[in-house]
């Protein structure tokens, strides 16, 4: 690995399905993540992605691509438009930085919107 | 963004000292000795993985360890809410919620892995306000960034840092709203969350685009341009022609100024792409330029006419006037030149 290397990208159906198992897996009850009504009361077309379900599929991006032995060192993201059902997300990275074992990944992941997140990922492949 | 240098606030939020208040948030406590509503535990771990597909062996197996990324879900008040919030953060939200920031959106989350978290850790995290930004207009609203901080620790021991950012907001625009079937709640909940509510929502009647300040400096050029003329000023003394208008000549200090009217020829001389923050009424991505009129002068405006990213240094433009609502025309500048 190298810098300016990219990462195949992976694409993402967001489902209501992925929302809401998302959600409540990080034990985010937060209306506006299963309950489209309650979702549009507030303004929003649809339910929509919590940050940490995205916080998750990004570390699984990467962690796909570096392999059994990568082990997640830093995640950090700034979210942008949202994951709505129906839409699709495709994570795409680049290294930006190798220092021995250690590599920085910088990841966006753009749905039909725009761009849903925008970060970067440091990750160690262990020997 | 805990400089201690800070950009002027609003006049309303200097004259009620609102923004005084919340900095004075800054430092403490968010959350002391909380605890994780359960220890770090497979079952949990194993809906996390279906929930990502994520398929990682570090994750299963005997010795599993937990998705790193976890980190904040294994903090999270549940359905039954957080017990651990400090009266600092209770009243840091009620001022913002006073103020009308009522609603949520997580924005940001940074978090380092110091540790592995195994089945059977308890979870123990403190949590501090590190700062609270001045007023911010985005695309959702106005409202104040409010930056916390949580140590995670496992057993005693750092496991993880976890920076999450939230804005606090007033919604731009209420939304259309059908005839509700249920009560309506508001539009979002006071009180502390940890949850993300990372909501972008397009509320339906559409922002307008800000007004121009027109002052008796500038209402000449405001005039022009309702008449789809764009007028240069010229100084009445050494010629020089300027652009934004100005009551004086930056070269020879003369005051006396006559226009001339610019013929719509220009190139693009420099441009941005703005993809963040977004503003009410505008679409990100889009671009600005900055536009070398045959004049000689240089104006900000919008490129029309190409995608934001055929945006070109050296392009030629036409000038033309965009009808952006009923009140408010603007000149804009459109890719392709002389036609």
């Amino acid at each position: 690995m190298k810098p300016g290397d990219e990462l195949p990208p992976l694409r993402i159906p967001i489902t209501r399905t992925l929302i809401v198992a998302g959600a409540v897996a990080s034990r985010d009850y937060q209306d506006v993540h299963h309950d489209a009504e309650l979702a549009r009361e507030k303004g929003s077309p649809d339910i929509f992605m919590n940050i940490l379900t995205t916080n998750g599929l990004v570390g699984r991006y990467i962690t796909d691509h570096f392999g059994p032995r990568a082990v997640l060192r830093r995640v950090a993201i700034r979210l942008g438009a949202p994951n709505h059902p129906g839409d699709t997300m495709v994570l795409t990275g680049t290294i930006t930085e190798v220092d021995g074992d250690t590599a920085s990944v910088r990841v966006v992941g753009a749905n039909g919107l725009g761009n849903h997140v925008t970060g970067t990922v440091t990750v160690e492949v262990t020997r | 963004m805990s400089g201690t240098e800070r950009p002027a606030t609003s006049r309303a939020e200097e004259q009620d000292g609102l923004y005084e208040r919340l900095v004075a948030f800054e430092g403490r406590s968010a959350a002391t000795a909380g605890t994780g509503k359960d220890p770090v535990n497979l079952p949990m771990i194993r809906h996390w993985c279906e929930a990502m597909g994520d398929t990682h062996p570090a994750y299963r197996g005997p010795d599993a360890v937990a998705p790193p990324t976890m980190l904040q879900a294994w903090t999270m008040g549940g359905l039954s809410g957080h017990t651990d919030r400090s009266s600092a953060y209770e009243e840091l939200f009620a001022l913002l919620d006073g103020a009308g920031y009522t609603s949520v959106v997580a924005t940001d989350c940074e978090q380092e892995y110091l540790r592995p978290l195994r089945p059977g850790d308890e979870i123990g995290f403190d949590t501090v306000i590190e700062s609270v930004s001045e007023r911010k207009t985005t695309k959702l609203g106005t409202g104040h960034f409010v930056t916390t901080r949580t140590d995670v620790r496992a057993g005693g021991e750092l496991a993880g840092t976890h920076r999450f950012r939230i804005l606090k907001y007033a919604p731009a625009a209420r939304p259309d709203r059908k005839p509700a079937a249920r009560t309506a709640e508001p539009e979002a909940r006071s009180g502390p969350r940890s949850g993300a509510a990372d909501a972008r929502p397009e509320p339906k009647p559409a922002p307008r685009r800000p007004r121009p300040v027109v002052n008796r400096d500038n209402a000449g050029f405001w005039e022009g341009v309702a008449a789809h003329r764009l007028l240069i000023q010229r100084c009445g003394d050494c010629a020089a022609l300027r652009l934004p208008w100005l009551p004086g000549c930056a070269g020879c200090g003369s005051r006396e100024w006559d226009t001339v009217e610019a013929s719509g020829a220009g190139t693009v001389f420099s441009y941005v792409v703005m993809h963040h923050p977004p503003f009410p009424a505008f679409d990100p991505p889009y671009a600005v330029g900055l536009i070398e009129l045959a004049e000689g002068v240089r104006m900000i405006s919008n490129v029309v006419g190409v995608p934001y990213d055929k945006v070109r240094i050296g392009m030629p433009v036409r000038l033309e006037f965009l009808r952006v609502d009923e009140e408010l025309e603007l000149p804009v500048f459109r890719a392709g030149g002389e036609d």
